[in-house]
């Protein structure tokens, strides 16, 4: 069992949780996820690592309440327990220096990124970070973000703070006057797909962190399958992040679609009961 | 041979097929006690046992059997559990007919049927738990001789892990998932083997005094490294896990699954209760599952109680070379599953959705044996046609599970990418580490799993022994 110790409300709908989980938090690389599963009935979820603390022995996630396993953690409080968490999962970022990189980040995908920026910036990369957010309250993290990028760029669909747009806006004007070694983008597939095509015809390769329905993410099940560069690879063990001018995106999207009715069902279902209990 | 001998097995009671395709509960109910005794009586207590010789952990045969038939129930369990940590698994899940009623005297003769040995050990086992009377577990005291690790909660860690136990170590087992058992846990389906057996040979192990500690993957929860560093010994017991696809187009279409993925929903998960668990699976009308094994055999049989109309299974090889168990492909008949021999799917052709609505497959012929001894199958050029499938489910194999080898890079691999091991001590290119089961053999049954953590376990008290020995003369 796994103790909450902290828990936040950041931005509507979006949670951000320390659990005990020592470890995970001993073994934690920047780029690697958990798999959670909050009940004895529960699904397993993957979520990534958003930070670690070793003397604490936990680790530290951000969701979006989606579905109703990300829901029901939403009524976690601090002092309930999660029933497994298994970690850390999935390959590390490659941490080194390669220069000028650039990290783009969107909704709770800027919780992945964090760790990876914080230390590309250790290894004394030249930071730019670019956030996007439907609007201001959205865009999750600025301040710690800010803290380790040489230059950060804040984009809004609505204008409502920094430039008005998506992020791949910001990755033009992030560009402007730099070569940039390396980019990481990590975000709602769509907003991968289409930094990655910026990404491409700019010249600058891309990492992306592909985020498909998983289930023992120990490479044993095979539904967590993608196809990169006409390869079927499994986004669990040889992912999560891989170069995202050679993702099918298409395939990706079709494939997180395959449990829409179910998950409806199950939402339904859950916020019948907990709002007959209120 | 005596004329009072019965020339059948007793027969044994089982759900019906029209009954048992609409749950997941056990399709074989088990013998009765006196039903358990008048088949027991059918063994000739041959004195050169030919069934031992053919039982991969040599369980004493004969010698269960007489207690049983003499009515003496609780011997006959210590005679089981002697040779075996897993007899109400075993008992179940074994291929008996290949292994001790294979070469049971008594079906050697005309018309006779071997002694239904893996039903009267699952008696055993099972009136032993239903019988409240847990014998006092042999739980070693003083100071543990050693200790030992065990990466891998499937039957040959278990089996390891015990014998360990038994002989005085300090064992913890390490499980990747969130419920120890492997496959017994997440492959098998719950009307072959119900998973609170597993749980309940699984509690007897720990009575032994095994610690067990779930979600920990080796290798990324916890390095090799560390285990290394805290144990005198390490078994590495982690199966054949990943999924092999055969690779044709649309594999990744919506509705294609991998036997691991589709099961794992359905048993570890519990999808067959959804939205009771979370978990879901998706109710599909006409599957098509590729394979001819048991894991082939499974998925088929879940789709059916799952609610599918058709559930045809598509296997490029004939009945006769089908590495199934007989009585699995009995059930999958009575049940309706389809066979369709000699057919092997070339692609999974989609709809505008993204979803596969068909199979394309090709007919195949046997030709000359290959390396396995089995007629290779080779293509009817131009035979392509469509089977109309809204799922499919390939169950083609599997292969190492990689998460702990790819940590672990000092460990010799044989080209498979299986683990290289001494076949009779399990021991490893690495000195005090020790592996068995499906990740040194590739797939194969739980009996030989199982048999490989018993030879482990023998040559880890005999390495930690000697090195303690050899310590102290220093
Ligand atoms: C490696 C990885 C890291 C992730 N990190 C985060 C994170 O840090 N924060 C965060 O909010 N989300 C993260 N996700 C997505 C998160 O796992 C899903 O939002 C969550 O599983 C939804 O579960 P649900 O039951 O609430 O919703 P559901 O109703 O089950 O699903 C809603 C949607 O979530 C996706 N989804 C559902 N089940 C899974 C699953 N088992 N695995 C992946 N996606 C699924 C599907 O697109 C689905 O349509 C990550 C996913 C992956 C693969
Ligand atoms: C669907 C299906 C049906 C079958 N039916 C039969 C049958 O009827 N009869 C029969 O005899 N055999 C059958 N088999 C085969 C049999 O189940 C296997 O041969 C046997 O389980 C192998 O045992 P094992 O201990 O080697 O590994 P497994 O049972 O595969 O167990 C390995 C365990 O190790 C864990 N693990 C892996 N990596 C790590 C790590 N790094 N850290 C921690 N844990 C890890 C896994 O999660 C798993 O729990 C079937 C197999 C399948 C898949
Ligand atoms: S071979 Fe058959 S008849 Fe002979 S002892 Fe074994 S089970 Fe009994
Ligand atoms: S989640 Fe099962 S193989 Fe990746």
């Amino acid at each position: 069992m796994h103790a909450i110790l902290e828990k936040r409300l950041i931005a509507p709908n979006e949670y951000d949780m320390w659990v005990e989980a020592p470890k995970v938090a001993s073994h934690a690389r920047p780029g690697q996820f958990v798999v959670v599963r909050p009940t004895s009935k529960g699904e397993r979820i993957p979520l990534t690592i958003a930070d670690y603390d070793l003397k604490r022995g936990s680790i530290r996630f951000i969701f979006q309440a989606v579905g109703k396993t990300t829901h029901q953690m939403a009524r976690f409080e601090v002092g309930d327990s999660l029933s497994d968490v298994l970690g850390p999962l999935g390959r590390p970022s490659e941490i080194k220096k390669w220069g000028t990189v650039m990290l783009v980040g969107g909704g709770v995908g800027i919780a992945a990124l964090f760790p990876i920026l914080r230390e590309l910036k250790r290894v004394g990369n030249y930071t730019i970070t670019v956030l996007g957010g439907r609007s201001s309250e959205l865009v999750i993290m600025k301040d710690e973000c800010r803290r380790y990028s040489d230059k950060l760029i804040i984009t809004t669909d609505d204008g409502s703070e920094g430039i008005k747009g998506v992020v791949t806006e910001g990755m033009r004007v992030a560009s402007e006057g730099r070569k940039i070694d390396q980019a990481w983008a990590i975000g709602p597939t769509i907003m991968m797909k289409f930094a990655s095509l910026a990404a491409k015809e700019m010249g600058i390769p891309i990492w992306v962190s592909l985020n498909p329905i998983m289930v023992d993410g120990t490479g044993m099940c095979g539904g967590c399958r993608v196809e990169v560069g006409g390869e079927v690879r499994f986004a669990c063990v040889d992912g999560p992040e891989f170069d995202g001018w050679a993702v099918n995106w298409d395939v990706l999207m079709r494939r997180l679609q395959q449990y829409k009715e179910e998950e409806k069902l199950s939402l339904e279902q859950y916020m019948a009961e907990v709002e007959s209990v209120v | 041979m005596s004329p009072k001998v019965r020339q059948k097995k007793v027969p044994i009671a089982e759900q019906k097929p029209e009954e048992r395709i609409r749950n997941f509960n056990e399709v074989c109910l088990g013998y009765t006690m006196e039903e358990a005794i008048e088949e027991g009586m059918r063994c000739l207590q041959c004195k050169n046992a030919p069934c031992v010789a053919g039982c991969p952990v040599t369980i004493d045969i004969p010698g269960f059997i007489k207690a049983l038939r003499e009515g003496n129930i609780d011997e006959s369990w210590k005679i089981l559990s002697s040779a075996t940590n897993l007899p109400a698994v075993c008992g179940r899940v074994c291929p008996q007919e290949t292994q001790c009623e294979g070469v049971c005297t008594l079906g050697r003769g005309k018309d006779f049927e071997p002694v239904a040995i893996g039903k009267l050990e699952r008696f055993v086992a099972d009136w032993k738990a239903g019988s409240g009377v847990q014998s006092a577990p042999v739980v070693h005291r003083g100071e543990p001789k050693g200790k030992v690790a065990i990466v891998g909660s499937g039957p040959a860690g278990l089996t390891a892990a015990g014998d360990l136990a038994k002989m005085g170590y300090r064992v913890k087992i390490y499980e990747a998932l969130h419920e120890p058992g492997g496959v017994l846990m997440y492959g098998i389906p719950e009307f072959r083997l119900p998973k609170a057996i597993v749980r309940r040979e699984i509690e007897n192990i720990k009575l032994l005094g095994v610690e067990v500690e779930v979600d920990t993957a080796v290798g990324r929860s916890i390095t090799v490294e560390e285990l290394r560093g805290e144990y005198d010994a390490i078994f590495i017991g982690t199966g054949a896990g990943t999924p092999r696809f055969i690779g044709i187009p649309g594999t990744t279409l919506n509705g294609v699954y991998s036997a691991s993925e589709f099961l794992t929903r359905v048993n570890l998960m519990h999808a067959y209760r959804f939205p009771e668990y979370d978990t879901p699976i998706k109710k599909l009308k006409n599957v098509v599952v590729v394979g001819g094994g048991n894991v082939a055999m499974d998925a088929a049989r879940s789709a059916l109680r799952l609610g599918a109309e058709h559930v045809t299974v598509a296997y490029r090889r004939t009945q006769a070379e089908m590495p199934a168990r007989v009585e699995e492909y009995h059930h999958a008949v009575e049940e309706g599953i389809e066979f369709c021999w000699l057919t092997n799917p070339v692609e999974y052709v989609g709809d505008e959705r993204g979803w596969v609505k068909a199979v394309n497959c090709i007919r195949m012929e046997l030709g000359e044996p290959d390396e396995s001894g089995r007629r290779r199958p080779i293509p009817v050029p131009g035979s392509e046609f469509l089977l109309e499938a809204d799922g499919a489910i390939e169950a083609i194999g599997q292969g190492s599970n990689k998460v702990l080898l790819d940590a672990f890079p000092e460990l010799k691999l044989n080209k498979h990418g299986y683990i290289v091991a001494d076949p009779e001590t399990g021991a490893t290119s690495v000195e005090g580490v020790f592996a068995g089961g499906d990740i040194v053999t590739g797939a194969a049954t739980v009996i030989l799993a199982m048999g490989a953590g018993k030879n482990a376990a023998k040559a880890i008290d005999e390495y930690i022994s000697t090195k303690r020995l050899k310590a102290a003369s220093r």
